[in-house]
This record gives C-alpha cells, structure tokens and sequence, in this order.
C-alpha cells in the first residue's frame, strides 16, 4: 500500500492537488472529445446543406432573440413516434451552419426541426399573429409585433461575416451582396433566380403580405427553410450510426 | 501521520490522520456498498465490449451487439409496418370509392388516417376538423375542390396553389380593387350578400354576371374546376359579413395548401382521405 500512502502528499499541497487534478480531467476530456473530430461515423458528409440565406439569418436571429427555443427545439430524435409525427430523424449534418444549434428535447411547443413547407407563409402569419386563430388548445403567446418592426438590416454583411468566422463558408460575394440578397428574398419584384442561385431552396416571397420588410417576413422565411435542405428521397442514411 | 489507535468510546481504530489534534475514525465503506461499486466497473467493462465505445484511429468500436440507434429505429418501424402489412397493401391497391365503410380495411383506414389528420392537418382544419377563418370546414358538404374520396385524395396528394407540386390545384381570382372603383365593389358585395338570401337584389347583378359568374356560376353555386366558392350558401371561408366580402373582392385570396404527397406515404394519404371523407361530408 505504500503507493496509494503517497496521497498524503498530493492532499497536503493544494496548489500540487489543484493542477494533477486539472491534468486528470484534462485526459478525460481529450479522450471522450477529441476523437469525434476524426472518427468517420461522427462526421456524416450530407448533400444539400447550405449556409442560411441573409433574410433566414436575420429570421433565426429574431428566433433566438424571442426565446422561440426556450418551447421549440429543432432535433428530432430517431424514435417511431418522432418520426411518424415530424419526420425524418435530424442529421447531425442539418444543424452545421447553426450558430449556436437549437437541439433539445424539452417540447412546450413542437419540435420545428422540419416545419419547412408544413404550413403556407399565409398560415404561418395568421399563427404568429394569433396562435389561438388557427389552434385554439394553443399556449403559445402572441407575436404579431413583429408585424410592425421593420427588419433592421443594416447589420447584415457583419452578421454573416461572423458567421464565416465560425465556420459558415459564406463568400465574398455572398457576404457583398447580403443586403440586396436580404431585401430581394421577400419582395415579390426583387432578383428571386439570383437569391436562389446563391441559396437553393430558399422560400421567396412576400411573407407577411405588407410592402415593408418586417421582421415577420425575416422570422416566416426561416420557418420555411428548417429541415428542408437535405431531399432525403435521394438520400439513404447509413444504418450503422 | 500520526500513529493509528484504537479509540476507546467508539471501539473503532483511527485513520491516523491528525489535524491540529483532530483525529479520524477508519470506519469502512459498507461491503454491500463496495461490492456493488466493483459491480458496476465489471459492468461497465462489459458494457464497452457490446455496445459501440472505444475511439479508435477510424472508427470507433461497434460492439459485439451490433446496436446502432439508426438501425434501431429502422427496425421498429420495420416491425410495426409488418404488423399492419396486410391492411396497408389492401389500403394501397384499392380503389378507393370502392371501400365500404365498416369493413376492416375501412375501419383501418379511419383510424391511420385519423391519427395523421391529428398530427399534420390539425393545426389548419382543427382539431375537430371544423377548420378555421381561411382553412375549410371539413365537416360540412360544402367543398371547393371536390368531395369525392377520390378528389380528396388529389388535393391531400398534391395540395393547393403551392410551389411545389406541378400538379397542385391552382386558380388565382383578379383582385378587383384594381380595376373598379370603391362603389362598384361594394354593389358587388351586397349582390354576392343577397345571393345567398335567395332573393337577389337588382344593382351590381351586371358587374356580377360579366366578372365573376364565369368561375362563380350565374347564380353564385361556384365551379369545384377552379375551386371557385359557392356563394349562394351560408358557409363563408373568410367570414360572411360586408367588410369580409369588400375585402375578398378588393384584394382577392390565395389559400395555399402543402403537397402532402411529398410529405406522407401513398397509405397514409389514401388513410387521412378516407377518414376526411367519412367525416360527414364527403360525396
């Protein structure tokens, strides 16, 4: 026993206990962490992903800003039931270019992970204005404010170059051309083919039905865009994950 | 270290760990506690060994159970599909209209299709499927794409007025507020209001007759081609009174539904339109 004896040394010094036990969590740390940087079948490489439009950047930043994610998550785990009911379990890969991710499993409300093209943007609007119009046993709250916010753009090119920082391959052009991007994406006379272009499978139009770009339209176009990246009846999952 | 000792009002020997005089009584972990705890390292050596664990420099450990949460998930819906197998393939290869309601298949059809209605369709229709401002009544026999199982079957599949489908019913009425004037539309709107008296009133009946009567029908029972409302009833998709009305001449409406083809199997569509046509109104 005259090994395990030698923890009176470590216990009498605290500055000797404080940095071996730093060293002992930092192994652990390293072994569970850093593998899922290399290892094959943590990394799915999935086709249709993109970066968010600017317009459904700004929508997700109003989402995060109104707590949206305190009720709402966007992860739908593979479960029979999850699955009958929202549809195809979430890849890991759908949430790439999310800055933070909105996983979670505490469902006041439905998860929205793939709530794109459920509902028309006429829907969506009736429903944020008043939840209870259209789904009377709903608890959700009232956001029909944002009807009357005009959509503060001018920040736009900052929040995606920030988004680049952290890993979201925006290019200098799309970074350039953010601002026109966000106005032409919900107006019904904007550049819809140069919008898509850049980001295939955006929803366009005017959301909210009102000349003003609000941040209705912003928070509507990022609803129809969740989940609806990856065509999965192209795309077989590997089993083995 | 201070010498270990028996103490004598506990009966027990000390640790021999002194603080400024303070002494520590060696009293063991329970065995059952200690055994347990070595139980749980064995277990979970074992654990690793059958289930997915160990990083290695591609991949990690599958484990000898072969578990996957995927694969877990694909086998119990798996299971599940077999389970009803039977029904489903009946459910697929029938011709609807052809499906008596109290048969099993019928009986299976309304229950599937009652529990998609619940999941996808509620949040418009209801609930009750009693709909809502602007999201048809699905209990009443008044129907602006066709009430047959059949024609319900098309519009779950392929939706209306959406971006997505090719094959989605479309019609888009001219929002008349850009052509008349503010009096025009509203002799219109109180003609369109008495249609449904049974006692038409004279004025706005020729701005009715040349404008709208080619989708709504001579005397408002509207036209199922083009979803064209009857107006000549008391059932209102945007509600029945003179602003509504006004409003709807003005500016026009677009109601926009999901392809659910793309969204649902072919059973589950075939499902929800049984259960949708045997809710009271169907053809």
């Amino acid at each position: 026993m005259a090994f395990i004896d030698k923890h009176a040394v470590l216990e009498r010094s605290p500055t000797l206990l404080l940095v071996s036990s730093l060293l002992v969590v930092t192994v652990g740390g390293i072994v569970e962490i850093a593998p899922l940087f290399w290892l094959e079948n943590t990394i799915e490489e999935v086709e249709g992903v993109r970066p968010y439009s600017p317009l459904e950047l700004k929508g997700r930043d109003i989402y995060i800003r109104e707590g949206c994610y305190v009720c709402h998550s966007q992860m739908i785990r593979p479960m029979r039931d999850e699955v009958e009911r929202y549809g195809h379990y979430s890849l890991a890969a759908e949430s790439m270019y999310d800055h933070p991710f909105q996983w979670g499993s505490k469902r006041t409300g439905p998860d929205l992970a793939r709530v794109g093209g459920r509902y028309s943007d006429a829907w969506h609007l009736d429903h944020l204005i008043d939840p209870q119009s259209v789904v009377p046993e709903s608890i959700m709250p009232k956001y029909g404010f944002l009807l009357e916010a005009e959509l503060d753009g001018d920040d736009i090119e900052a929040l995606l170059s920030t988004h680049r920082l952290v890993g979201v391959p925006y290019t200098d052009e799309q970074i350039e051309v953010s601002y026109a991007d966000m106005i032409a994406q919900a107006d019904p006379d904007g550049d819809w083919d140069a919008v898509l272009e850049r980001y295939p499978g955006a929803a366009v139009g005017n959301f909210d039905g009102q000349p003003a770009l609000t941040e209705m339209d912003a928070l509507i176009a990022y609803m129809q865009v969740l989940g609806t990246m990856v065509d999965f009846s192209t795309f077989t999952p590997d089993a083995s994950r | 270290m201070g010498e270990q000792r028996l103490d004598e009002q506990t009966g027990q020997t000390t640790t021999g760990h002194s603080y400024d005089g303070i002494e520590e009584l060696n009293t063991p972990l329970p065995r059952w506690w200690l055994w347990t705890f070595y139980l749980t390292i064995i277990w979970g050596v074992g654990y690793t060994i059958a289930y997915p664990a160990w990083p290695l420099i591609s991949g990690a450990t599958s484990g000898l159970l072969g578990y996957a949460t995927r694969g877990e998930v694909a086998e119990d819906i798996a299971a599940h599909e077999a389970s009803n197998a039977a029904l489903v393939e009946q459910l697929v290869a029938a011709d609807l209209t052809e499906v008596a309601s109290g048969t099993d298949l019928h009986r299976y059809g309304i229950a599937r299709g009652g529990a998609v209605f619940r999941a996808q369709c509620s949040q418009c229709h209801g609930s009750g499927a009693a709909g809502a401002i602007g999201y048809p009544n699905l209990l009443d026999n008044d129907w602006l794409w066709g009430g047959t199982v059949e024609e319900i079957a098309y519009t779950v599949q392929h939706g209306i007025r959406n971006e997505t489908d090719f094959d989605a019913h479309y019609s888009q009425m001219p929002a008349f507020g850009e052509f008349w004037v503010r009096t025009e539309i509203e002799q219109v709107a109180d003609y369109v209001l008495s249609l449904s008296t049974g006692t038409p009133i004279e004025d706005g009946a020729d701005l009715y007759l040349d404008n709208c009567a080619a989708c709504h029908g001579d005397n408002g029972e509207g036209m199922r081609d083009v979803g064209a409302p009857n107006l000549s009833d008391a059932i209102w998709l945007y509600g029945g009174d003179r602003d509504t009305v006004i409003e709807s001449i003005s500016n026009a409406r677009f109601g926009v539904m999901p392809a659910w083809g793309q969204r649902l199997s072919e059973e589950d569509v075939r499902a929800v339109s049984l259960y949708v046509h045997a809710l009271g109104g169907g053809e």
